[in-house]
């Protein structure tokens, strides 16, 4: 339609960026997934009838939480760094991410394998293990989707496609980034602290 | 103001022409591979009325089992499953499908944009929901049961543990249902972040949110509602087939697993979902009422809060489908009272609409029947749920047909009725022509008439103590002609939907023209050529008002010296 006559006020007009508002909307469904296997969690603590304990089987993972929750940090300088531009400090710091996240997820699958082979707890074993190998894989997936993302990112930047105009975008991602992040800090806490 | 669809409109040659089959495959490729919005809604809305069909069929076909006690028109088997495939198909492949296609259809529009914030998502959200349906219809030839041959889900669409366990439901059906609503989940989620984001950043220029149309206000809140709705539901499904597949104990009572945790989760996501369902149904009332009663919308801020505050109170009474599982009384008291408080602002919408309608020069087109026929059932669903909230009451008649008469009066009263209004007011839009308004209103009588026998009676039989979910009854408890004179109105209804079938079939190739704006209405859609080209605007709109076409035709007297 054509232009409406008259306009009273020439207000300027700015509305907020489609893929921060998407991203967050995905993130707060994300979240209510994560409330009700949380919710789960805490509900059945101590309700399994057989053993093994978490406090008999797990050992609190504190080298492996150092290392994904310093890859925020290590996320927000990428940010920064190709927001001002400077695409080689993007690259390194996007590479860390990446190799921090990979660290976290090896400590998942070590910790896993001492499990099931020494402990035998398997997700039926009973009903700590279906509530612990539900949570934890459910932050893990996570974490493996957000690897494959920024690996994405990584090669595309390798090759020349990400440049100085995708930071936005590159912000939006970090966003998912951040928010595995702050989950595995509600999963930290009820599985190795409240629920041991 | 250009009134014509086409400036050279009668200079084309119309004799239509026998299509080649590369071009049937040219046209059919088109509409797979689409991103428009205008498209992909069609495509919402023709899948969900052809599914609204199919379980219209299985109503039938139950209703048929319990017109007379000890029938066997249906084997006990086929029974639960006709109910549980009707009641999961109406919710999520009907009503879902059905109002996130008008969303898709009309927010862009209404808000002045040229498409949805990501239209490869809303493609992709699209195909997702419906794969999701062909999986679990797909379960009546492949989802193979006890006895070796295709079953289909038969656990209700409530599906509570331990029903739900491997030990009592062998075969796949289950995992069928659960499957294929986990798919048509991720569907909605990606249709309600991209409303979330169409709504919010792609307004045109003068589109403050207090300008917003009431529906694109509805659809905002319903999505975001959407989010924390859907998700518990895929959450538990993940869990349900945990312990299905893997042999985890989430809801295994023998493991200490509780069943009644399924309950909570499920009820989590089940009641909020009814919201989900019916305030993009009170969206399409907020358009019609007002362009029907020539009036501006009564108390639009007013209502824009009661969403929000529906939205908020609805996530916090699930537990009102469980009085009869025992809670504590304070547990009780506070589902009650949660509850009933969802009254207030549901009360504040119908006395806007009263108060929009009060005075006005009300035109009786087909909408309008409707959604007048919407305001008196949902004012009645409303009470009996009220009485249903209070928990002694509850006691007494859950699970009975009083219960099934409540969420009927609601889904079909309400939803289904504005649904209906919705398709007749923006079908000549969507098509260029308008629906017969002679069979519009046989179907509107029709389907009022039937619903009121339908689902009056049911109450009735509720309070006489009908269970809800049984297959057949002993003649001698005094239900057998309220049951006969509830299924002779399910057949009524049935008649009614296959005249609007009808409708919708010929009125495409022989209805009226439509031209731009046949109601004479006041939102931005109304301003594009029906249908709308690809691109929606030529140029982008600029608004100063809510009503924008308003001002447009009544330059004299324009709505923004009024709005605050
Ligand atoms: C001709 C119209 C309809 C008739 C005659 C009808 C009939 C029935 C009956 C008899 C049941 C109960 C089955 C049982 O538990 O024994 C039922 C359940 C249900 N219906 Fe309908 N229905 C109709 C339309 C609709 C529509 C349009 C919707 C939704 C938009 C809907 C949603 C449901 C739901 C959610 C259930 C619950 C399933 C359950 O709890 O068993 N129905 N319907
Ligand atoms: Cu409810």
């Amino acid at each position: 339609m054509s232009a409406i006559p008259i306009s009273p006020v020439a207000e300027p007009w700015r509305l907020p960026s489609r893929g921060r508002v998407a991203m967050l909307a995905l993130i707060t469904g994300e979240s209510a997934i994560f409330t009700i296997f949380v919710v789960a969690y805490i509900f059945y603590i101590g309700k399994s009838l057989t053993g093994p304990t978490p406090l008999q089987v797990l050992d609190i993972p504190w080298f492996n939480t150092i290392c994904l929750l310093s890859s925020s940090v290590s996320i927000l300088i990428a940010e920064r760094q190709i927001e001002r531009g400077k695409m080689r400090g993007f690259m390194m710091w996007w590479a860390l991410t990446i190799a921090l996240g990979m660290i976290f997820i090896g400590g998942t699958a070590v910790e896993w394998h001492k499990l099931i082979y020494v402990d035998g707890l398997t997700i039926r074993t009973n009903l700590f293990g279906t509530t612990f190998y539900s949570l934890v894989g459910l932050h893990a997936t996570h974490v493996v989707v957000g690897l494959i993302g920024l690996s994405l990112i990584l090669i595309f930047t390798l090759t020349g496609h990400v440049k100085e105009q995708h930071s936005e975008r590159i912000q939006v991602f970090a966003l998912y980034w951040h928010f595995v992040d702050a989950v595995w800090v509600v999963v930290f806490t009820v599985v190795y602290i409240v629920g041991r | 103001m250009a009134d014509q669809t086409l400036p050279i409109a009668g200079s084309l040659d119309v004799t239509p022409q026998r299509l080649s089959r590369a071009q049937v495959l040219e046209w059919l490729h088109g509409w797979v591979v689409t991103v428009d919005h205008k498209r992909l809604g069609i495509l919402y809305v023709v899948y969900g009325i052809i599914f609204l069909l199919v379980a219209g069929a299985e109503a039938m076909a139950i209703r048929i089992q319990l017109a007379w006690p000890g029938m066997h028109f249906l084997s006990p088997e086929l029974y639960n499953e006709m109910f549980t495939m009707h009641g999961t198909t109406m919710v999520f492949l009907v009503g879902m499908t059905i109002l996130f296609g008008f969303a898709n259809y009309l927010v862009p529009l209404m808000i002045g944009a040229r498409d949805m914030a990501f239209p490869r998502l809303n493609a992709f959200s699209f195909w997702m929901t419906a794969f999701g349906g062909l999986l679990i219809y797909y379960s009546f030839i492949g989802g193979f049961g006890l006895y070796g041959m295709g079953a289909a889900p038969d656990v209700g669409w409530w599906a509570y543990a331990p029903l739900t366990a491997r030990a009592f439901s062998p075969g796949h059906a289950t995992d069928y249902w659960a499957l294929a609503l986990i798919v048509a989940g991720f569907g909605t989620l990606g249709t309600a972040i991209n409303i979330i984001a169409t709504a919010l950043s792609m307004r045109c220029r003068g589109m403050s949110l207090l300008r917003m149309p009431l529906f694109v206000w509805l659809m905002l809140v319903t999505s975001a509602l959407t989010l924390i709705t859907i998700t518990p539901l895929t959450a538990a499904q993940i869990m349900l087939l945990i312990d299905r597949y893997l042999g985890g104990h989430f809801f295994d009572t023998q493991a200490g697993g509780s069943a009644v945790v399924w309950m909570h989760f499920f009820w989590i996501f089940g009641h909020p979902e009814v919201y989900v369902l019916v305030m993009p149904a009170f969206g399409i009332a907020n358009e019609i009422i007002p362009v029907f009663s020539r009036k501006a919308i009564f108390g639009y801020p007013a209502m824009v809060a009661a969403s929000v505050g529906i939205a908020f109170v609805s996530m916090g009474v699930w537990a009102h489908h469980m009085f009869t599982v025992g809670m504590t009384s304070v547990g009780n008291a506070f589902f009650v009272l949660s509850t009933m408080l969802v009254g207030i602002p549901t009360g504040i919408k119908i006395f806007n609409w009263v108060a929009t309608i009060w005075g006005g020069k009300i035109r009786f087109a087909t909408p309008m029947l409707f959604c007048l026929g919407f305001l008196f059932q949902f004012l009645i669903a409303g009470l009996t749920g009220i009485m249903l909230s209070v928990a002694p009451w509850n006691w007494q008649l859950h699970n009975s047909y009083f219960v099934i008469a409540h969420f009927h009066y609601v889904l079909v009263g309400a939803i289904v009725f504005n649904i209906f209004a919705g398709i007749y007011y923006w079908y000549p839009k969507v098509t260029g022509r308008m629906l017969s308004e002679t069979l519009g209103k046989w179907h509107f009588w029709l389907f009022l008439i039937g619903f009121h026998i339908t689902f009056d009676t049911m109450h009735f039989v509720g309070f006489l103590g009908m269970p809800r979910s049984i297959y057949t009854y002993e003649p001698d408890r005094g239900w057998n002609h309220l049951n006969f004179i509830i299924s002779i109105g399910g057949m009524i209804q049935g008649i009614a939907v296959l005249i609007f079938a009808w409708n919708l079939v010929q009125s495409y190739f022989r209805g009226r023209k439509a031209g731009n704006d046949p109601w004479d209405a006041w939102t931005l859609e109304w301003s594009t050529p029906s249908p709308p080209p690809a691109y929606n605007f030529a140029t982008d709109p600029v608004v100063h008002s809510r009503r924008p076409l308003w001002d447009l035709k009544h330059p004299e007297d324009p709505d923004w010296k009024y709005e605050a």
